[in-house]
């Protein structure tokens, strides 16, 4: 099959044999191991749980190492290129460091108030706090649903679905003491108001995730407390 | 209080207003097609009607408050625009309807 493959240069064109069960970032690995060494790209786990290699496959962002070639390759052809709404670092490998400043600025860092020396604080799970996040905090943090998601293409400042949706399971989570200071950082132009529902996140997510239901529970939330006077 | 969740519950709810406004005021378009009305027949039924004279404030109102903040959203996604000049233009374009909108349901009524 031919591969074309986003170089700093250019687009590159490859010949790669096929296999059966290949997955793009098997492809991707015979081209850096058999044809070019000098092919930059990024991965670790391999098995879908890490999210470091996740790519532009056929103009889609996509975990390349869970797509097989068959059910992406188009007249036996794949293009293969980085992630979009994310600075290139080279060839194949996006720099996520503003992907990962948006979790922060959107306080997607737990908070607890109990010490080592109080007792566990169990988490009912049938309660519907935990229920409604129940998939959300399955999160593996591989930038696809920022690269798909077109309000990040117009507003540079916008938080993106994966940041909102740390945000939307820490609200829901009954343990954590920053509920207030969290919605203030995800309401307004930079945060779930500027999300759009076109459900391109929902519809990439690898996980099969809805952060677009947590945008949506995150501007219920700031609603209701903007409402009580806590906004 | 934060502006923009302010806005954005202002403008749901202008939306379920316009949802109910839009709705009856297609439905009376229909009709009077339908039914062969005149303008002059037209102008008989709502000359002196403070039922369709409050009706059409409500809906004219209710674009005043959802539109500007929709093309708010548009102005930064679009045009990159914030900040205090695009409010005023937006404070303008929002008396630009109302003024227009009351001045057409004024119209019919008196």
């Amino acid at each position: 099959m031919k591969v074309f493959v986003k170089r700093d240069s250019g687009f590159q064109e490859f010949e790669v044999p096929r296999h059966p069960s290949q997955t793009v970032l098997d492809v991707v690995t015979y081209i850096q191991r058999e044809l070019d060494p000098a092919l930059a790209y990024r991965y670790a786990c391999r098995v879908g749980m890490c999210g470091s290699c996740a790519m532009t496959v056929n103009g889609v962002p996509r975990w390349t190492c869970r797509t097989h070639v068959d059910k992406v390759v188009r007249e036996d052809a794949l293009e293969i290129a980085p992630l979009k709404n994310l600075p290139v670092i080279r060839d194949l490998v996006t720099d996520m460091r503003e992907f990962f400043d948006k979790w922060a600025r959107a306080r997607g860092q737990f908070a607890g108030e109990r010490t080592k020396r109080d007792d566990f604080h169990k988490v009912k799970p049938s309660s519907s706090d935990r229920v409604q996040v129940d998939s959300n905090i399955e999160c593996i943090g591989c930038g696809v649903c920022y690269a798909a998601c077109d309000v990040v293409a117009w507003n540079p400042d916008y938080l993106g679905p994966a940041a909102l949706n740390r945000a939307w399971t820490l609200v829901k989570d009954e343990r954590d003491s920053l509920k207030a200071e969290r919605l203030r950082a995800v309401a307004g132009d930079a945060g779930c108001h500027s999300c759009h529902t076109h459900m391109s996140c929902t519809e990439r997510c690898p996980k099969h995730l809805s952060p677009t239901a947590g945008i949506a529970g995150l501007k219920r939330e700031t609603a209701k407390a903007l409402l009580k006077g806590e906004l | 209080m934060n502006i923009q969740t302010a806005l954005w519950i202002a403008q749901r709810a202008s939306a379920a207003v316009l949802a109910i406004c839009v709705t009856v005021h297609l439905a009376t378009i229909v009709y009077a097609v339908q039914g062969g009305l005149s303008a002059g027949e037209i102008l008989e039924r709502t000359r002196g009607n403070a039922g369709w004279l409050a009706f059409y404030t409500v809906f004219v109102l209710a674009v005043t408050v959802h539109a500007p903040i929709g093309l708010r959203s548009i102005c930064i996604e679009w045009l990159g625009w914030r900040g205090r000049s695009r409010d005023v233009a937006l404070a303008l374009f929002a008396a630009l309807l109302a003024w227009m909108g009351m001045r057409a349901a004024i119209g019919v009524f008196a």
